[in-house]
């Protein structure tokens, strides 16, 4: 008999799975959008379900709310309305699925033969406090430099995606 | 049985090769975008199962997980600038399209 727990867990993997591969065979970039969005979806729910919940959060506000939209938005401005992807070659096909799967099995053989040892210390759990004690901590195990750099290359993005996708002026050419 | 690591990492290997799978065969930049996206995807998964499991004492996997949303999220930016900056230039964004350089 399966717990609840183990039922849900079937349910988020089979829907984050399920969704991923259609995403990618899907001849409707529209469509494919929408499967990437509920294969986010059934990530941040695999997140919830390991009781990760503030990265759950975030996944759902920055991947589903911000990039799923921004691609959405892309589409709209790059690609006629009702138009299908062209099909891939067969051949591409065919050596693509070859080499996925050679690589999948390969993994998953090197995975299931190493024997993971757990750590043995207690426990820290992941709450919002914790994790903000840790980011901003200037001592061994803080993280006060890494989220410096991060804030640094995001801005530096983001002034480099305004200067690149902005329109240049026809005199200027 | 109950699920636990391994059904994690294979979970997370399954959608990294999905995403491989669609990097492969897509030859429209949005779509190759979205793949790389499902790519990291199951790498941030990999660190959460890490931490979870075999490091519950600490919270590593938990910071490459928002330091990889957040590259994430800058990448995506990035990319979609230069697509549509491709689009305004060449009206399409097939990578075939997007060979100027070879020449």
């Amino acid at each position: 008999m399966m717990s609840g727990s183990t039922i849900l867990f079937y349910l988020l993997a089979a829907l984050t799975l399920t969704c991923g591969l259609l995403s990618v065979t899907t001849r409707h970039i529209f469509r494919a959008a929408i499967y990437v969005l509920f294969a986010l979806i059934g990530i941040a729910g695999l997140y919830f379900w390991m009781e990760y919940e503030f990265i759950a959060a975030v996944q759902i506000v920055v991947y589903v709310g911000g990039i799923i939209v921004l691609i959405i938005f892309s589409i709209f401005l790059t690609q006629q309305a009702g138009e299908k992807l062209a099909k891939p070659a067969l051949n591409r096909q065919l050596f693509s699925a070859l080499a996925v799967f050679c690589g999948f099995a390969l993994t998953l053989l090197q995975v299931f033969q190493h024997d993971f040892k757990a750590g043995t210390e207690a426990a820290v759990l992941p709450t919002v406090a914790n994790i903000g004690n840790n980011m901003l901590n200037v001592s061994e195990s803080g993280y006060a430099l890494p989220f410096e750099v991060i804030s640094i290359l995001l801005l530096a993005a983001l002034v480099g995606c305004i200067v690149i996708a902005l329109r240049s002026k026809p005199e200027t050419k | 049985m109950e699920p636990g690591l391994y059904h994690i990492l294979f979970i997370s290997a399954a959608l990294f090769f999905i995403g491989v799978y669609g990097f492969f065969t897509r030859r429209n930049l949005i779509t190759m975008l979205m793949s790389t996206e499902l790519i990291l995807n199951s790498v941030n998964l990999n660190f959460i199962a890490f931490n979870k499991y075999l490091w519950p004492g600490k919270m590593d996997g938990l910071f490459f997980t928002v330091f990889v949303i957040a590259i994430a999220a800058a990448e995506a930016a990035v990319g979609i600038a230069i697509i549509i900056n491709l689009y305004r230039s060449h009206q399409s964004i097939d990578v075939a399209s997007a060979e100027d350089l070879k020449y």
